[in-house]
């Protein structure tokens, strides 16, 4: 069924030179020249309002804008809920998506504000002060030992030392470029913070970046190897992502291709399919198993991180894996990003990364094995505001994904899926790929995290707190604004005024 | 290195592993110890008694031979070398194994072969000399699996469910297959002997291992079993 596009090309003739900029930077084929009437046309059904041509138009003469002509208005049945009907009337397909749940669900951060020192407690000016904001992610000691002269027993379980609590999350090489590959792994390097392989294996080209790079190893288990293990920093196990708890990953075929086929060690062209579970881990002893299999395999020099999806039984989940053997746990909340997920999943499954955290937090407490495992959030990690609210909930570092593509190009079209990323990131073809120049992505990439370090030591400045480790848990530092008792009691804050 | 292991912990026994300079090491008295030479390359480790689930995990050119049964998980996500099992073995053998070979003289248990994979030269090869139980070669990717049926057992030559999710590689069953059902994304024909004369090697590589002879073990009807295409689910999605 043909419906009228969703976005419409607002072109200003009077502005336009005909310099066809647009109709070559648009790897969905929306302009075209028109010779005989030396005009610029386009067909919007194709756009993806990814604004490609809006930025790199010289005169400005292009808009993206939403189309106005929506079906009868209805509060129930939307014009994307219909939509979405006639699609799979039209082929019996499922829905696929691509990046975060973008419905208006409850965003929690935007209720929590953060405390400030006031007279009887001094601020700390982080411009004349020094301010730590360096962790260490990994098993803590619960006691001191001795060894056998008296001396202190000084050995810990392997850790994971960043110079700020925020991480580049998992985005494999297939489902993002090269070149974003690349940024990542400089600007991780550059900042002394660690960027993730994701399920694809890592390029051979990006085995110098090892101090800062977290080797992922996922149900598909593509590139996993020896040398791969022995490449990073640490090693993680993907259980499961926020974006699509519950189901594996599917990198299709059009992007399994050269390089990415290579180190993912798959026919060119073949699809590449991560199964929903690990076959070999059906309890929480399974992954216990997986755990020790890569301890013993890289010589316990590294930490494990277990990566799992925020789901209704998190905290129950999250104390099995603190029992694990893993060193690390991450926790993705159902609003994280993704290349591609079935529609239904990404947008109703899950649950939010805050309640998640402060649920996980509190249980490891309680049962007081807090300090077997380092607690990674990710899950929709915005700004500074959000990575210093999520560790005063009790997160040891966060992961960030979606901003970071943001901060190499990304405008958020959601249509990595199509492998046709005008920004050269979320695309295998070598045309687009050159669109991100590394150097570049690096800077800012470097930029962006330069700046939030900043904003944390400003904001914990404020608080009189001089180490992010005496935020971290510090909950009497956030109030909640227009939350229920229930969600109070289960993010285990007070509300403002209180 | 020869190495009494009865009374040692797994973390004991690949420590000492990796302490000595022998090429050559034997572990006596081995009881279900886990996660064996994971990870090792270039040594050859001869074991007696069962070795524990992940023998071999992440096996990098080290070639392992057990007297008695292996169980679940050997040679899990192994790059090369090769693993032979004078026994049965347990579940998931081989998942995701992208390099060597693994040989079985018994039955191997649930979802063997599972998310095999291959690159180009690099092919991964399972013989298995008995039968094997359901979800054999799920997910598979790419590799060789061949189920000789040579233990006399009465059941079928794979349980339920074989294939299912298969997108690449071959598998090789030594059995005309009547009755068993396979999903609608595979291929199943009767082997050619292009097809034989592809795995001849590897037949009498069993043999040197176990006995036998690779002229009789071929000297009956297989089975070929391939994906459709490469891309099963392609059709399954609509872009939103």
């Amino acid at each position: 069924m043909n419906f009228y596009p969703e976005f419409e090309v607002v072109r200003n003739d009077s502005r336009c030179i005909r310099c066809r900029v647009c109709e070559r930077q648009c790897a969905n084929e929306v302009h075209w020249f028109d010779a005989d009437g030396k005009v610029m046309l386009s067909d919007e059904s194709k756009c993806v309002n990814c604004q490609r041509c809006v930025t790199l138009c010289p005169t400005r003469a292009l808009k993206i804008v939403k189309s106005d002509c929506r079906l009868r208005e209805n509060a129930n049945y939307s014009d994307q809920t219909i939509k979405e009907i006639y699609r799979q009337a039209e082929t019996g397909g499922v829905l696929l998506s691509s990046m975060g749940n973008p419905n208006p669900l409850p965003v929690y951060w935007d209720k929590i504000l953060i405390n400030a020192s006031q007279v009887t407690n001094p601020p700390i000016d982080p411009l004349r002060e020094p301010m730590e904001t360096r962790v260490f992610l990994g098993k803590k000691p619960d006691h001191i030992t001795r060894n056998p002269d008296g001396s202190l027993d000084t050995t810990l379980s392997p850790q994971l030392s960043l110079s700020m609590p925020v991480m580049f999350s998992a985005m494999s090489y297939g489902s993002i470029s090269y070149n974003a590959h690349a940024s990542l792994a400089r600007a991780a390097t550059e900042l002394g913070i660690c960027y993730n392989t994701g399920e694809g294996g890592l390029h051979e080209d990006f085995y110098k970046y090892g101090k800062n790079t977290i080797v992922q190893v996922a149900s598909g288990r593509f590139g996993v190897h020896k040398d791969y293990l022995e490449a990073g920093a640490a090693i993680e196990i993907k259980m499961g992502q926020g974006a699509k708890p519950g189901i594996g990953g599917h990198l299709p075929g059009t992007k399994a291709v050269g390089d990415v086929a290579k180190t993912r060690m798959i026919p060119e062209g073949s699809d590449a399919i991560s199964p929903a579970p690990h076959h070999d881990i059906y309890s929480i002893e399974d992954l216990r198993q997986l755990v020790y299999s890569l301890k013993e395999a890289t010589e316990y020099r590294l930490p494990v991180i277990v990566k799992v999806a925020a789901v209704h039984n998190i905290a129950a989940i999250a104390s099995g894996i603190a029992r694990s053997g893993a060193d690390i746990i991450a926790i993705d909340g159902f609003r994280g990003g993704t290349g591609a997920a079935p529609t239904r999943i990404r947008d109703n499954v899950g649950i939010p990364i805050e309640l998640a955290l402060a649920a996980v937090d509190q249980r490891l407490r309680d049962e007081g094995i807090r300090n077997n495992v380092s607690i990674i959030c990710g899950g929709s990690v915005r700004s500074a505001a959000d990575v210093v609210k999520a560790i005063a909930l009790g997160a040891d570092a966060c992961y960030i994904a979606t901003a970071a593509c943001l901060a190499m190009g990304c405008h958020l079209c959601r249509s990595c899926h199509t492998g046709k990323c005008n920004w050269g990131i979320a695309t295998q073809r070598p045309d687009l790929v050159k669109r991100l120049n590394p150097d570049i992505g690096s800077q800012r990439l470097v930029n962006l995290m330069t700046a939030w370090r900043h904003e944390i030591k400003e904001l914990m400045g404020g608080m009189g707190i001089n180490s992010i480790e005496s935020l971290r848990g510090n909950r009497l530092m956030l109030r909640g604004v227009g939350l229920t008792e229930k969600e109070l009691q289960i993010l285990g804050i007070s509300h403002a005024g209180e | 290195m020869e190495l009494n292991v009865s009374t040692l912990g797994f973390s004991e026994v690949n420590e000492q592993m990796r302490q000595t300079a022998d090429q050559e090491i034997t572990l006596n008295g081995c009881i279900g110890q886990r996660f064996l030479a994971a990870g090792t390359s270039g040594k050859y480790v001869k074991i007696n008694g069962i070795a524990g689930n992940a023998l071999g995990a992440y096996l990098n050119g080290t070639v392992i031979e057990t007297s008695g049964n292996a169980q679940d998980a050997v040679g899990d996500t192994m790059n090369a070398g090769e693993i032979i099992v004078h026994g049965n073995i347990g579940d998931a053998a081989g998942y995701a194994m992208r390099g060597g070979k693994i040989f079985v003289q018994g039955n191997a248990g649930y979802r063997a072969g599972i998310h095999m994979k291959a690159y180009k030269e690099k092919v991964p090869v399972m013989v298995i000399g008995g039968r094997t139980g359901s979800f054999l070669a799920e997910y598979q990717a790419g590799g060789i699996i061949i189920v000789l049926g040579l233990t006399e057992s009465g059941k079928p030559i794979v349980s339920n469910f074989p294939c299912t999710g298969m997108h690449g590689g071959k598998l090789y069953l030594r059995s005309d297959c009547e009755g068993i059902h396979f999903p609608h994304q595979v291929h199943k024909r009767k082997a050619t002997a292009e097809d034989l004369a592809e795995i001849r090697s590897f037949v009498e590589e069993f043999c040197e291992h176990f006995g036998g002879s690779a002229d009789e073990i071929l000297n009956a009807e297989f089975t070929v079993v391939m994906p459709d295409s490469g891309n099963p689910y392609k059709q399954m999605y609509v872009a939103n």
